[in-house]
């Protein structure tokens, strides 16, 4: 429970959930005082309560930096490592069969600190005869500085990264490890919302969107997956968290039978399930 | 079950370390040092080694590099678990044959992560 009296917390839910999606429900009533504290003081207010009276009073920036805050950013190196096996051993082959070497083009949206989309770029590094343009989305300013920079500590390196990776695409920076520049270059990344049109990125042949829709109530989830799926090329692939589906919330997408959290355009589903 | 031997001089982290390998399913066995590690594998080839680097009489190193010329010694999944984080280091451990390498400070979520790297969990 929060220590915010009630029009505060209402206003400061309404306001994140406006502009990030996120569902701030009493059962995450905690977040506030362990993630808006230090935005709290680092803006020099006395207390989160202070904080959100500022926002009430019509300040943006700290408005954005609160929803920011907020969020979770929280993810390791080939996390949850099932949608990796899944790209290399259904995605990339069937994609490679049918794009002649071009280039595919992967969105990796809420990238959080870029640890998945550098997972990626080792990945398509071992796959040969496939290369492709990654682009890395978050809504968070300073966790996509991070990501750019690509600096990570011993303690995020050895979560879920083999030893063998480390060595090849990584450089020792006093106590840091730096993601190589030629990996570093494979991917661009933007600051975006996903509430925002994402029209301009063109179709995508595979989106990761991974741990984000968790945060959101039904109506923007389903929002959410239609524009994703306006994105995807018709045989390109979705790639949700292993506690997220879009069964129930769009027909535009659907779940590929044997292959958890990976999702296709219906007439690509029904074409693998017939081949498997 | 399988059996995890935990090489260390400190007896503090073998303390620690057994607590992470038992949860993780693994019988544990503990050396104070490479000689030690090294009569207990001509014995009985452990499933998995978890290996400091520095410790008296035998090191990590001098150890890995007799174990990968014993009869049999190859089977091991050997996993370093040491201070020296330099790429030195571990380009060098990788070299003489370790499967994995953990830098210090570690918590069982790495050697869980290390562990399915290897296919041992």
């Amino acid at each position: 429970m929060s220590a915010l009296p009630s029009n505060k917390f209402d206003f400061l839910c309404q306001d994140v959930r406006k502009r990030s999606g996120l569902v701030l429900g009493q059962e995450k009533a905690y977040l506030i005082d362990s993630r808006l504290g230090p935005l709290a003081r680092k803006e020099g207010f006395a207390s989160v309560e202070a904080l959100v009276d500022a926002m009430m009073r019509g300040d943006h920036r700290l408005c954005v930096a609160a929803s920011e805050a907020l969020a979770t950013h929280e993810t390791f190196f080939f996390r949850d490592k099932t949608p990796f096996d899944l790209f290399e051993n259904v995605i990339a082959p069937s994609l490679k069969s049918t794009r002649m070497g071009r280039q595919l083009k992967i969105w990796c949206a809420a990238a959080s600190s870029g640890q998945e989309p550098y997972s990626l770029g080792m990945l398509l590094d071992e796959i040969p005869g496939l290369s492709a343009d990654i682009l890395a989305t978050d809504m968070s300013a300073p966790v996509l500085e991070k990501a750019k920079a690509g600096i990570y500590t011993q303690f995020e390196v050895q979560r879920g990264l083999p030893i063998q990776r480390l060595v090849k695409h990584f450089d020792q920076v006093g106590d840091s490890w730096r993601i190589k520049p030629q990996l570093r270059q494979k991917v661009r990344f933007e600051q975006a919302n996903l509430l925002d049109d994402f029209a301009r990125y063109g179709k995508m042949d595979v989106i990761f969107c991974r741990n984000v829709l968790i945060y959101f109530d039904i109506q923007t989830k389903a929002k959410v997956l239609d524009r994703l799926a306006a994105q995807l090329a018709d045989d390109g692939f979705l790639l949700l968290g292993a506690a997220e589906t879009v069964v129930g919330l769009t027909d535009s997408l659907r779940p590929i039978s044997g292959h958890r959290g990976l999702y296709a355009k219906p007439a690509m589903a029904a074409k693998l399930a017939s081949a498997a | 079950m399988k059996t995890c031997l935990v090489v260390d001089d400190s007896r503090v982290i073998r303390k620690v370390a057994r607590k992470i390998v038992e949860d993780l399913g693994f019988a544990c066995e503990e050396a104070a040092d490479g000689q030690q590690a090294l009569d207990f594998c001509k014995k009985t080839m452990p499933d998995a080694v978890l290996l400091d680097w520095n410790m008296p009489v035998m090191n990590g190193l001098d150890f890995l590099i007799k174990l990968r010329e014993e009869p049999n010694g190859k089977k091991p999944v050997v996993v370093f678990c040491t201070t020296e984080n330099d790429m030195a280091h571990i380009t060098q451990a990788l070299r003489a044959g370790a499967d994995e390498y953990v830098m210090k400070p570690f918590d069982g979520d790495i050697i869980e992560s290390k562990f399915a790297e290897t296919g041992l969990v």
